[in-house]
């Protein structure tokens, strides 16, 4: 097995290629020992061929490992002994056509066209997983939801109230971004990475540009990446603000849902403040940043995170010191350690668990400072744990805001980036606020892109919605839903 | 109870006083691009043609054009243009009801008009909308929801999002509308009673954006509907969208609509 640091470049050539039964159970191997499978795809071979990879990624020592094998038009499936695999091979099937024998549940994950010919699928239709008996009924809801968010399909098995079982059915935002990716990068690139999950353009656009300055040999200034640190947390203080807000709405618990509808809108404005947009579009670009944070700026902002978080921090203690807060969140959608830690689970919903993972502490950036003390945990994975390890990262990442305002390095904001070099790759890890935002990249004989992998966190974490919803009562989805907050086109790309 | 009382008094009333006032936005919001086609060197030179990444910029047999349909709003034309000729302002006010109106070319912005009379008279008061995501990034659905919390309160204009299609006057659609949510999108309107009103919000609705051409997407929805507001944006600005919807139901005063 290759190793190597995060932010170092390897040749493709470097990576062992195995047998599939010795690749099948190196995978599996290094997983029980706690190794994490953070990517896992088929890619051409310079000869044309295609070949399976598999990126681990050892939390403790930092560091990256992997292998690869040949598999022909089948291997045996690594999802028996690796449930981590399971989505990742449903999407090798689904793509390239190679089969994982053994398999228990291989379905298309998008429902795009079919490499081998055959008729493409109609969206989400396909064979669901049933429950018989004669009390037995299903609920199947969208892929229009009733709230302003994006389409996917659900499938309940319910006994009466209680779900028996849930099955997810995505693919409805599919927009082939990856496919349009080799060759590149070209004047398109950045904006498919800010766009393919819009919520969390600082996560992907960070990730991509971190992967290309590996593969370029190129370090961004202390300064650049001080700015692009202040962006990623005030887009995780965002989306962190808005799920809080979102399950006190769906409580009916409105002063804290409309305080937060409020102050989400504050920190998007913030990232407006550094770059005009309220996503961070146009602000990240590979060698560095657009825009400055000038001392009159900094303390601007300094002045608005302060404000800010001083009222989510009302607003959220109304919320999760109120007995009907605690009464409806406490013990509903548990997710227990051992399904968190087998099926790979990334984030918050990770960490809630009581899995101490986090890629800002793992994997820092260069010349980024650790958060203050460690990872955010909860216990007991369920809806309370997951609301209680925001709230918690709420308050580290203001810290790490003030403090990177305070003491903003020097250097410049952007670096000419080189042409890539040929024939190298590699792989990088953003700590998002969903959770690990993996982009694998490698360059072809003339320095463009041969292939690139997108892994949004999402990837990982909507089997683990599934897994909560079994025994729980359905009236219990939406909550529980809003606890993860997943991304559809983050998934479906 | 009280501890609710409390908060509600220190975090104050937040809405906004729109349209006659709104809070100052970021000096770098880029808005309503300013053209000065007068200084532009002509075809030959494609500075921002060859740097745009969505085909939005360039020059016809009328001369310069900028598609606000397909603009990023990215900023990389006007670092790129030696001549300068591009330029932002803040004006956040861009929506209109003709996909034409959207294509500059320097000279004042076309007018956004309301739409016709007999459905102004029945959506000026109430407009129930149903929205769409076919491929939406997130973003355009967000700056859609943030309308309907305290800072923008859009119940108080009489629009409001609904849940189902049979309760709704229209659809607004985000996303460059991907095949496999064709289908859904179509029926989704389908499902609305008429007359009914289409907003496209979004580069990507409007014309497919950075995802137009591609073979999963079909450019948009204003091939596929009869789109009455078109909201530019990558996403557009919240203002932009409560400004596009109020003018087209002719709830702007003349210097209001922009
Ligand atoms: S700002 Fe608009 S027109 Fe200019 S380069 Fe970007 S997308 Fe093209």
């Amino acid at each position: 097995m290759v190793e190597w640091h995060v932010h170092d470049s390897l040749t493709v050539e470097a990576i062992p290629v195995l047998t599939a039964e010795d690749f099948r159970m190196a995978v599996a191997n290094a997983v029980d020992q706690g190794a994490r499978l953070v990517a896992f795809f088929a890619a051409p071979t310079v000869g044309g061929a295609t070949r399976l990879y598999a990126i681990l990624a050892w939390d403790g020592r930092s560091c990256l490992q992997a292998l690869a094998t040949d598999p022909g038009f089948g291997y045996p499936s690594l999802t028996p002994i690796c449930p981590q695999a399971h989505w990742f091979e449903r999407e090798i099937f689904e793509v390239h056509g190679i089969t994982p024998h053994n398999h228990p549940w291989l379905k298309p994950i998008r429902f795009h066209d079919r490499q081998d010919g055959g008729e493409r699928p109609a969206p989400c239709v396909t064979e669901y997983f049933t429950v018989h008996g004669s009390e037995v009924h299903e609920v199947a809801v969208g892929p229009v939801h009733a709230g302003i968010i994006e389409p996917g399909h659900f499938r309940f098995q319910c006994l009466g109230e209680t779900v028996l079982h849930l099955e997810i059915s995505l693919g409805y935002q599919h927009r082939g971004i990856e496919a349009q990716l080799p060759g590149g990068p070209d004047r398109r690139t950045i904006h498919f990475m800010e766009t393919a999950a819009g919520d969390t353009t600082m996560g992907h656009t960070w990730a991509h540009c971190a992967a290309l300055e590996a593969i370029a040999g190129v370090r961004p200034s202390p300064r650049a990446q001080a700015i692009r640190a202040i962006a990623l947390e005030l887009e995780r203080l965002a989306n962190h603000t808005g799920d809080l807000g979102a399950l006190a709405l769906d409580m009916g618990f409105l002063p804290t849902s409309s305080f937060c509808g409020r102050l989400r809108g504050d920190f998007l404005n913030m990232t407006a403040l550094v770059c005009g947009n309220r996503f961070g579009r146009g602000l990240v670009r590979p060698g560095g940043v657009v825009w400055d944070i000038e001392p009159e700026r900094a303390q601007e902002l300094l002045r608005r995170v302060r404000t800010t978080v001083r009222d989510v921090r009302g607003a959220v203690r109304l919320f999760l010191e109120s007995s009907m807060a605690r009464n409806r969140l406490e013990n509903t959608g548990a997710l227990a350690v051992e399904h968190a830690v087998r099926l790979g689970l990334v984030g918050p919903a990770a960490r809630a668990c009581g899995v101490v993972r986090d890629d800002r502490w793992s994997y820092p950036q260069p010349d980024v400072p650790l958060p203050a003390g460690t990872p955010a945990t909860g216990e007991g994975g369920d809806l309370l744990a997951r609301a209680m390890v925001r709230a918690q990262e709420i308050e580290t990442s203001a810290a790490l805001v003030e403090r990177l305002l305070q003491e903003l390095p020097h250097g410049p904001l952007l670096l000419p980036m080189p042409k890539l070099p040929p024939q190298r790759m590699a792989v990088s890890l953003i700590e998002a606020w969903r959770g690990e935002v993996c982009h694998v990249v490698a360059t072809d004989g003339e320095g463009r892109f041969a292939w690139y992998k997108v892994v949004d966190p999402s990837f990982h974490n909507w089997f683990g919605l599934t897994m909560v919803l079994r025994g729980t009562e359905i009236s219990d989805f939406p909550l529980c839903n809003k606890s993860f907050n997943l991304s559809y086109c983050g998934h479906d790309l | 109870m009280l501890r609710v009382l409390a908060e509600r008094w220190r975090q104050k009333m937040r809405t906004i006083d729109f349209p006659r006032n709104h809070p100052p936005l970021s000096d770098r919001f880029r808005g309503r691009p300013l053209l000065q086609p007068e200084r532009c060197a002509g075809p030959g030179c494609g500075t921002c043609t060859a740097v745009c990444p969505s085909g939005a910029i360039g020059t016809d047999a009328s001369g310069l054009f900028l598609d606000l349909g397909r603009c990023l709003f990215c900023g990389a034309c006007s670092a790129a243009c030696p001549k300068g000729v591009i330029s932002w302002s803040d004006d956040f006010r861009m929506a209109a009801r003709r996909r034409e109106d959207l294509v500059l070319r320097g000279g004042p912005p076309p007018g956004l008009f309301p739409l016709e009379k007999e459905r102004r008279q029945l959506f000026a008061r109430s407009l129930r909308l149903r929205q769409v995501s076919a491929g939406g990034c997130m973003a355009c659905e967000a700056d859609l929801n943030v309308l309907t919390t305290v800072v923008f309160d859009l119940g108080r204009f009489g629009i409001d999002f609904v849940a189902s299609p049979r309760h709704g006057d229209g659809v607004a659609v985000t996303g460059p509308v991907t095949r496999n949510m064709r289908d859904a999108l179509l029926w989704t309107l389908e499902a609305t009673p008429e007359p009914r009103v289409v907003v496209a919000v979004g580069a990507c609705a409007i014309s497919g954006g950075i995802y137009r051409g591609l073979p999963e997407t079909a450019d948009g929805a204003t091939e596929l509907l009869p789109v009455d507001l078109f909201i530019p944006g990558c996403p557009p600005h919240p203002l932009t969208i409560l400004h596009g919807l109020l003018g087209m139901l002719g709830r702007l005063s003349t210097g209001e609509a922009g």
